[in-house]
């Protein structure tokens, strides 16, 4: 087989790409004046020396976590969801929906209730699109994405007129009730003497999240309908011909990512904010994307990307809070980070495919 | 974690902001970003002013989405700056989750009240200001009517409409005043193409002097005005420069002052609601080498004999605010 070994693919190709993007974000931060070994130092004394720190760079990760699990479920059947972004705000009004109207007892069983809705509510908004990819052909990249405008058009309407409290300008809903409040870090690992995690948003979400890499890897690789979806992501011929429905896959995987992606609402909504504003979704659709590319389409590759991201995140919030960096080169160093671990994959990887296999002909 | 590795945390951020005094002010912007030539902006001019009146400096963060709004009062209060001034209603929701944690730092929050007792919470009597120049514009205006257009449509600036056209109707009660709200999300105080094509329609209904209230669709509106030979009247800062003799005046929230003030006062902050009106200079209209040959002695004279009366008390202009309706527009 001309591979290159598991270990260079999975580690390497990431690092290497990693490294890239450091060193162009160095030259940019230099470019504008400022010391980059300073700002990186910066940025993980203030993502990860703290433990407030880390509480937010968890949060983070849990977005990806969700977002990037929900793409690399559709990346396995083929199919290219962008549309996470849209699927995540529509699950956030799964989750309003669920906390303000249902008396909840207390916050795990309101937590099992909000996120079945969020599934539901995320997994319908990717039926179209799949129904649109499965019967009629129409292409899921370009559905998917308009998806995401009418989404944020639905949840506008939906904020603005509908579960806007009276009198308040925000278009957001009103608090949820006390017993839907999720237990943050603080609460839960908090003692008497230390208060760890202060006022960081990362909450029990976190640990639905990790739940949830578990649960798509025995999904994909350990049951009838993963095998399935693989084999229809190989080939959508030899699927067939293994009497595989492409429409039956299309749609149950398409409607797997949407859940997945509307349970990240979960995390910003019933585990920070506590009340669905509008832009609750804050772009981890988008960066779902690159986290499960990152992560080649696996749940723990797609952990560590995520933590990989919240970091960057967090220790971007570090660098606006501290330095004179302004926060538009902070995203043009997130996107770098994107660009080269996502986009330019194939750059690193085949001059090092290359390589392996000259020294082994060598060898 | 162990005290050893949040020293080493603390000393590095020292090391970072090395030579900052102790009680260092800090200025979050809302997510509109610090130069919309408007309200944040505004603001920053405050800080700056200060800072070169004093010569010392202060921290300052542009907000990239909802959840660093709570980050950033957290880090800055644990820091040590002191005041933290923030500007927009939006930060009231967080502000009074964080400030009751923080009970030795003081908090500034602008157009927003936030019942804590370290809070400052500064509010403007934008009515009282929209009336002066709604004034200006009935008497400017030939044809009987004039425009208003509002950013989002939030009760907030449902009171600088309101407070316009009483003044409007104060000059000349058959005049028609024509309202438009540009969107109802934040988005809509970005959107000058909106603007402009809402001014177009105003002006094909007979408007020929448009009040802006929208943040940076303002822009807009101005450009389009100017570009149409009608008269415009700009908001928040003033915007006479923009198009000069063309703009007939600008509604001035002293924003900037409001910053300076808190800024100025430092860990020694008044707290408890500030509100700022025309008694004590805190809303005005702008009047500079750029409208002077728009207005009149006449006009002059109208609008600081109005100006006077509301200072002492004796014309109160209806808040639209207080009960959510306005006697002189429906919405």
């Amino acid at each position: 087989m001309d591979k290159m070994p598991g270990w260079a693919d999975a580690v390497l190709v990431p690092l290497i790409s990693l490294l890239l993007a450091a060193i162009l974000s160095a030259l940019v931060i230099i470019g504008i004046g400022e010391d980059p070994v300073a700002a990186f130092k910066l940025m993980v004394d203030g993502a990860l020396m703290r433990s407030s720190g880390w509480g937010y760079t968890l949060y983070y990760a849990t977005n990806f976590i969700f977002t990037g699990l929900a793409v690399a479920v559709a990346f396995h059947a083929r199919l290219f969801n962008i549309g996470g972004e849209g699927q995540a705000m529509i699950g956030g009004l799964g989750v309003a929906l669920a906390c303000l109207y249902i008396p909840w007892p207390n916050w795990y069983v309101a937590l099992a209730g909000a996120t079945v809705s969020a599934a539901i509510f995320g997994a319908l908004w990717a039926l179209i699109p799949a129904y649109l990819q499965a019967k009629r052909g129409s292409h899921i990249v370009i559905t998917t994405i308009m998806f995401n405008f009418i989404a944020a058009a639905l949840l506008n309407y939906v904020l603005v007129n509908l579960l806007r409290p009276q009198g308040a300008m925000d278009p957001a809903t009103a608090r949820f009730p006390e017993a839907t409040q999720l237990p943050t870090f603080q609460d839960m690992f908090s003692t008497a003497e230390t208060a760890m995690f202060r006022g960081a948003p990362a909450n029990v979400t976190f640990f639905l999240a990790i739940a949830m890499c578990f649960v798509v890897w025995l999904l994909i690789w350990r049951t009838k309908l993963g095998y399935e979806i693989r084999a229809f992501g190989h080939s959508e011929s030899a699927a067939k011909y293994a009497g595989i429905s492409p429409v039956k896959i299309t749609i149950v995987a398409m409607l797997i990512s949407g859940g997945l992606a509307g349970m990240m609402a979960l995390n910003t909504t019933m585990g920070e904010a506590e009340r669905l504003v509008m832009n609750a979704t804050e772009g981890a659709g988008f960066i779902g994307i690159a986290v499960a590319l990152m992560g080649r389409s696996h749940p723990l590759g797609v952990l560590l990307a995520a933590l990989l991201f919240g970091f960057l995140y967090q220790g971007g919030a570090e660098l606006a809070l501290w330095t004179n960096i302004p926060r538009e080169l902070i995203v043009v160093i997130q996107a770098l980070v994107i660009l080269f671990t996502g986009a330019l994959d194939n750059m690193v990887r085949m001059p090092l495919e290359k390589l392996f296999l000259a020294s082994r002909r060598k060898a | 974690m162990t005290l050893m590795t949040k020293l080493y945390g603390a000393a590095a951020a020292l090391a970072m902001t090395a030579g900052a005094a102790v009680a260092e002010p800090a200025l979050i912007f809302d997510l509109g970003g610090k130069f919309d030539k408007s309200f944040n902006e505004a603001a920053f001019n405050g800080a700056v002013r200060w800072a070169e009146e004093t010569g010392e400096s202060f921290r300052e963060i542009e907000l990239q989405s909802e959840a660093q709004r709570e980050q950033a009062l957290r880090r800055f209060a644990e820091n040590g700056n002191n005041p933290i001034v923030m500007t927009g209603f939006a930060f009231g929701n967080v502000l009074s989750e964080v400030a009751p944690d923080y009970p030795d730092t003081k908090f500034a929050i602008i157009d927003m009240v936030v019942d804590s007792p370290n809070v400052r919470s500064v509010v403007f009597n934008e009515h009282e200001g929209s009336y002066l120049v709604g004034m200006m514009a009935a008497m400017a205006s030939e044809s009987g009517t004039v425009g208003f257009i509002g950013g989002m449509d939030i009760p907030l600036i449902r009171k600088f409409a309101c407070g316009y056209a009483q003044g409007v109707k104060a000059v000349n009660p058959d005049a028609t005043v024509v309202s438009n709200m540009t969107g109802t999300t934040p988005a809509a105080w970005n959107d000058p193409v909106k603007g402009s094509e809402l001014t177009k329609a105003q002006i094909s209904q007979g408007a020929d002097v448009v009040y802006a209230a929208a943040g940076g669709t303002g822009v807009g509106v101005l450009q389009t005005a100017a570009d149409e030979n009608i008269l415009s009247i700009g908001v928040d800062s003033n915007q006479n420069y923009l198009h000069p003799g063309q703009v007939l005046t600008s509604m001035m929230k002293r924003v900037d002052n409001a910053v300076y003030d808190a800024m100025k006062a430092g860990t020694d902050l008044e707290t408890g609601i500030n509100v700022m009106g025309i008694a004590n200079g805190g809303i005005g209209y702008a009047l500079d080498e750029h409208n002077e040959s728009l207005v009149s002695a006449e006009m002059k004279a109208a609008v600081d004999e109005a100006s006077a009366k509301i200072a002492s008390g004796e014309l109160a202009v209806h808040d639209y605010m207080s009960d959510d309706s306005c006697p002189a527009l429906s919405f």
